[in-house]
């Protein structure tokens, strides 16, 4: 396939989430930071959607990283883009959180019916 | 009938007839193979989708009690959230791609691995580096179900997709190019079968002119032999 060659230096692991599950997630070693670029993004009350869509939109671009993970209520923030997103890499993950448990997995129901 | 339905732009001759049979055969060898791949792969598709469920349950289990770790060490280290964040440097959690084949589809499957040292080894130095400990540990393995179910969603994608074209050439060969040859295959020996019977025909037609031409032969040395023998009477 034509993107045989791309995923093979992906390694990083990308969070965008409220701090709890970042802070658990960069504990657990995923977190890297190169000069300015950071992989993980710390979403709250006060974070400006634009941010978040550039910063998603950042992450899905870039060539190391594997699997973006987000948190399932920021994902409805900016479902448009996640939507969107079809490509298989890297791979988008909507997560829980602690405040917002999983809610029904209506995207998956979703594909399931079309195909 | 021949006219009908859409066929090959060919010269109907028995050469031609020969070659679209073996069209034929082809085009039906390929789609009995498409059509067991596109349900090889339906297989495939149904186990994933069944993983990605037991997944999912899973992982929202291993987030909460990860999440509830991470409490516990809130309550006994303070926020170290701040702390956390700023002595990220390199990732110690990484993965890699691996491929998987199943029946000529690529399926990549994401593999964690670890590299290079802690980064928050002075992390709840002062109090708490058991439970900072006990929480990474947790959320190592929280990661490592999200890896996979990373996978199994790439895999997902990718399937997807590929059942998709799969199904898509299953049809065209089904209702496309099959009918298009067997109608090419009837056009050409209904053209075929039509320049026999012109031929036998002409065969027929110059029969009967031959035999005509030979009555009428007959008749006039008839008439010849009738007015020589007049005459012979005659004399």
């Amino acid at each position: 396939m034509a993107q045989l060659p791309s995923y093979k230096d992906r390694n990083f692991i990308a969070i965008i989430g409220d701090e709890d599950s970042v802070t658990g997630l960069l504990l657990a070693g995923i977190g890297h930071v190169n000069g300015p670029k950071k992989n993980f993004l710390v979403v709250d009350n006060k974070t400006p959607i634009s941010k978040i869509e550039n910063t998603f939109v950042e992450f899905t671009s870039r060539k190391d990283i594997a699997i973006v993970l987000i948190n399932q209520h920021v994902a409805d923030d900016i479902r448009h883009l996640v939507d969107d997103h079809d490509q298989a890499f890297p791979t988008v993950l909507e997560i829980p959180s602690k405040d917002h448990p999983y809610g029904i997995i209506i995207r998956f129901i979703y594909i399931f019916l079309f195909v | 009938m021949s006219g009908t339905g859409a066929r090959l732009n060919i010269f109907p001759t028995r050469m031609a007839l020969t070659t679209m049979k073996t069209k034929l055969k082809g085009a039906q060898t390929g789609h009995s193979l498409l059509k067991r791949k596109s349900e090889a792969l339906t297989k495939r598709f149904r186990s994933i989708v069944q993983k990605i469920d037991e997944a999912k349950r899973k992982m929202g289990k291993v987030m909460q009690t990860a999440s509830f770790s991470l409490a516990e060490v809130t309550y006994i280290a303070g926020d170290i959230s701040y702390q956390v964040q700023e002595s990220v440097k390199s990732a110690q959690f990484r993965v890699r791609t691996k491929q998987e084949n199943v029946s000529g589809v690529m399926l990549p499957t994401f593999e964690s691995y670890l590299e290079g040292g802690n980064a928050f080894e002075l992390t709840g130095l002062g109090r708490g580096g058991q439970q900072v400990q006990k929480s990474k540990e947790t959320y190592i393995k929280a990661v490592e179900a999200l890896v996979e179910l990373a996978s199994l969603q790439t895999a997902f994608v990718i399937l997807d997709e590929v059942i998709k074209v799969t199904n898509r050439r299953v049809n065209a060969i089904e209702h496309v190019i099959i009918p298009k040859i067997e109608n090419t295959i009837k056009y050409v020996i209904s053209e075929l079968d039509e320049q026999d019977r012109e031929e036998f025909f002409r065969l027929k037609k110059v029969q009967g002119k031959k035999k005509k031409d030979q009555q009428i032969a007959e008749k006039e040395r008839q008439v010849k032999a009738g007015e020589s023998g007049t005459n012979i009477i005659l004399l």
